[in-house]
């Protein structure tokens, strides 16, 4: 049965940029920054294609933002194979419920099988659209999609995917992270799943990838036309960064270790 | 400092974090193991041809994308960033010399033979032209190929071969009418295995550990003269041609490495602590960087501009020996400055600017030394 699957694709600070609190204490210096796509959205593309190169289908990626963010939505998402793009064309402050409510309005209007999105953004590390956007579908979740297969297994090599469809088309099989260990659960569709770290590993854009990109269909939309009210439930009061880390002492012996794991940290 | 933008357009960008995805993932993890090793396992070219990069300027026809120069230009630069030369060095070849000239001069057999199966990564080729006897003196090769019927009969020796060890074939730069000087040199394609063909030794290196460099001898070695490449006594204009390009790749491999060498020197400074501060904080030190930071922009400049002369077809021979003088004894210095900024740690096996420092002294000698460039600059001066 072909599946058709919306993937999300958020532009994000790349990891390797240095990031600066701005003097105001408001957010992060940009200037100078690079961006990239989400890293968990990547592996939910990956797992989009997987999921469709074994059952037929489609795969529609999304991204919020300004024009920017068409640039990984060309290159990784439609370079790495998803089939065609949906831009919310949106500039300003936005929070987890605005973003779920445009994911929400299109997957009523696109009808996905399943959305794939990254269990968080690795910018706010919120981790919570997923879930709202589940919530609000009323579609059950599957959140930390894993895999017991290692990274390096053959399933892995084989690119297989981690998601298995039923036979019958109707649900998935999800194996999910959890605080020690691995649960699996069988969830109906439509079906919103996030992606964890090791769920796969995504495929590289290739260049007549990137090329064929820039012929793939990429609809914008706003949030005005979607119905949606971007106005943040969330105000950002002051950013700053963590407190340096004091240099550590050494102790005697055992017992003085204790005393402090004990009275001082409150460790033990 | 975004120094690229006029040209590059958003696709070369797009691939750049294509390669520099790979070069995460695939190199950068192992390096210190293949150095140790002084070699890199064959697999890398299957990944590597996996995502295209041995046939960015070859036709499709026989498995290239034809993407052009700016897309290779963006692989080398970023290819150098994986902190071992000699990794970059391998790929580089087998992207390069050794593939170019059966793009440009081979028959539709020999690029089906030989160039599809290389743009593949299903094998390795050499480009052979230096011998123990004379560097990059091509018009007074010693080694001959004698035409004896339907072959040639080759016999000499080459050294300092990249990919020479495991090369599946060389393209071999040799002497046809020794009566004449650069007016007798032909390339003959030499497949392992042939009789007569041997790698003589693998040689140590100061740098490029992780590289495989040989030197080959041939002795009654019996070839086709189907393995011919290009037209007969054509090969010094042919080897210098390809040259061309081989020179615009080292000194863009040379801005991608003093990249990594900057980064790195900033790293440092920025974090270790002499007199109460960071040590970036002397005044000597920030104009130190700056001084590297000027530079670095300089080559990159001239480099990107022989870039593009090359790529609209010019035949950009000063700026090419230019930017590939420029760029790689930059790159030479940053590391040498860059060491000297890392203070003890610098000298240590244990820091990987060390790596650097000893890569970079490859770029002024390879690929035509800084001595042959300036030949080549004076020569378009008219002296």
């Amino acid at each position: 049965m072909p599946l058709k699957i919306l993937v999300t694709a958020k532009r994000v600070e790349d990891s390797e940029s240095k990031i600066k609190v701005n003097p105001a204490g408001t957010g992060i210096v940009l200037e100078g920054l690079k961006f990239k796509i989400n890293p968990f959205d990547e592996i939910a593309i990956e797992e989009a294609l997987r999921l469709t190169a074994k059952h037929g289908g489609e795969v529609v990626v999304v991204s919020i933002g300004g024009k920017e963010v068409v640039e990984q939505l060309r290159s990784p998402a439609l370079a790495m194979g998803a089939n065609r793009a949906i831009w919310v064309n949106h500039v300003g402050p936005m929070d987890q419920l605005g973003i779920a409510a445009c994911l929400q309005k299109i997957c009523e209007k696109e009808k996905p099988d399943l959305c794939i999105l990254g269990k968080q953004a690795i910018d706010d590390d919120q981790g919570q659209v997923g879930s709202y956007l589940a919530e609000a579908l009323g579609w059950s979740q599957a959140t930390f999609a894993s895999k017991e297969e290692s990274l390096e297994s053959e399933a892995e090599k084989s690119k297989a995917p981690a998601i298995k469809l039923s036979a019958d088309g109707k649900s998935v099989t999800v194996v999910r992270e959890v605080d020690g260990g691995l649960q699996t659960i069988e969830a109906t569709l439509p079906a919103v799943a996030t992606t964890e770290l090791r769920l796969n590993q995504p495929r590289y854009a290739s260049l007549p990838g990137i090329m064929k990109a820039k012929t793939k269909p990429l609809e914008e939309v706003t949030p005005a036309s979607l119905g949606v009210d971007m106005t943040p439930h969330i105000t950002v009061v002051k950013m700053t960064h963590p407190p340096a880390r004091k240099a550590g002492i050494k102790v005697a012996d055992v017992p003085a270790l204790m005393d402090k794991l004990k009275n001082e940290a409150r460790a033990i | 400092m975004n120094s690229g933008f006029q040209t590059f357009d958003g696709e070369h960008e797009a691939f750049r974090q294509t390669v520099k995805a790979f070069v995460a993932r695939e190199i950068t993890p192992h390096v210190k193991a293949w150095e140790q090793a002084e070699g890199f396992p064959r697999e890398l070219y299957d990944r590597a041809a996996e995502q295209g990069f041995f046939g960015l300027k070859y036709d499709e026809a026989y498995g290239g994308t034809n993407a052009g120069f700016f897309f290779e230009a963006v692989l080398f630069e970023e290819l150098s960033k994986c902190g071992s030369g000699g990794v970059a060095a391998g790929l580089g070849a087998q992207a390069t010399i050794a593939t170019g000239p059966l793009h440009l001069f081979g028959t539709d057999e020999l690029k089906r033979r030989f160039l599809a199966p290389a743009i593949a990564g299903k094998c390795i080729g050499a480009f052979a032209v230096t011998e123990p006897d004379g560097g990059s003196d091509v018009a007074g090769l010693k080694t001959t190929a004698r035409r004896e019927g339907e072959h040639y009969v080759l016999d000499g020796s080459k050294t300092y071969i990249t990919n020479g060890v495991r090369a599946d074939y060389v393209i071999v730069a040799a002497k046809t009418d020794p009566s004449k000087g650069h007016k007798g040199v032909s390339m003959i394609v030499v497949e392992k295995g042939t009789p007569g063909f041997t790698v003589s030794r693998a040689l140590k290196k100061v740098g490029w550990r992780a590289s495989d460099t040989a030197e080959l001898s041939f002795s009654e070695c019996r070839v086709p003269v189907a393995n011919l490449v290009g037209r007969e006594n054509d090969g010094f204009a042919q080897i210098m041609g390809n040259f061309q390009w081989e020179r615009l790749t080292l000194a863009l491999g040379a801005l991608g490495a003093a990249d990594d060498i900057f980064a790195q020197a900033m790293a440092f400074v920025t974090t270790r602590r002499a007199f109460g501060q960071n040590v970036s904080q002397f005044q000597v030190v920030k104009h130190r960087l700056a001084e590297m930071a000027t530079e670095l922009e300089a080559a990159r400049q001239l480099t990107y501009h022989a870039l593009r002369l090359h790529a609209a077809g010019e035949w950009a021979l000063g700026q090419t020996a230019m930017a590939k003088k420029l760029a790689t004894e930059m790159c030479c210095k940053l590391a040498d400055q860059a060491l000297q900024l890392h203070g003890g740690a610098g000298y240590m096996m244990e820091f990987d600017i060390q790596r650097h420092w000893r890569d970079a002294r490859l770029g002024p000698i390879g690929g035509g030394t800084s001595e042959i460039m300036n030949e080549i600059i004076a020569k378009q001066l008219g002296l």
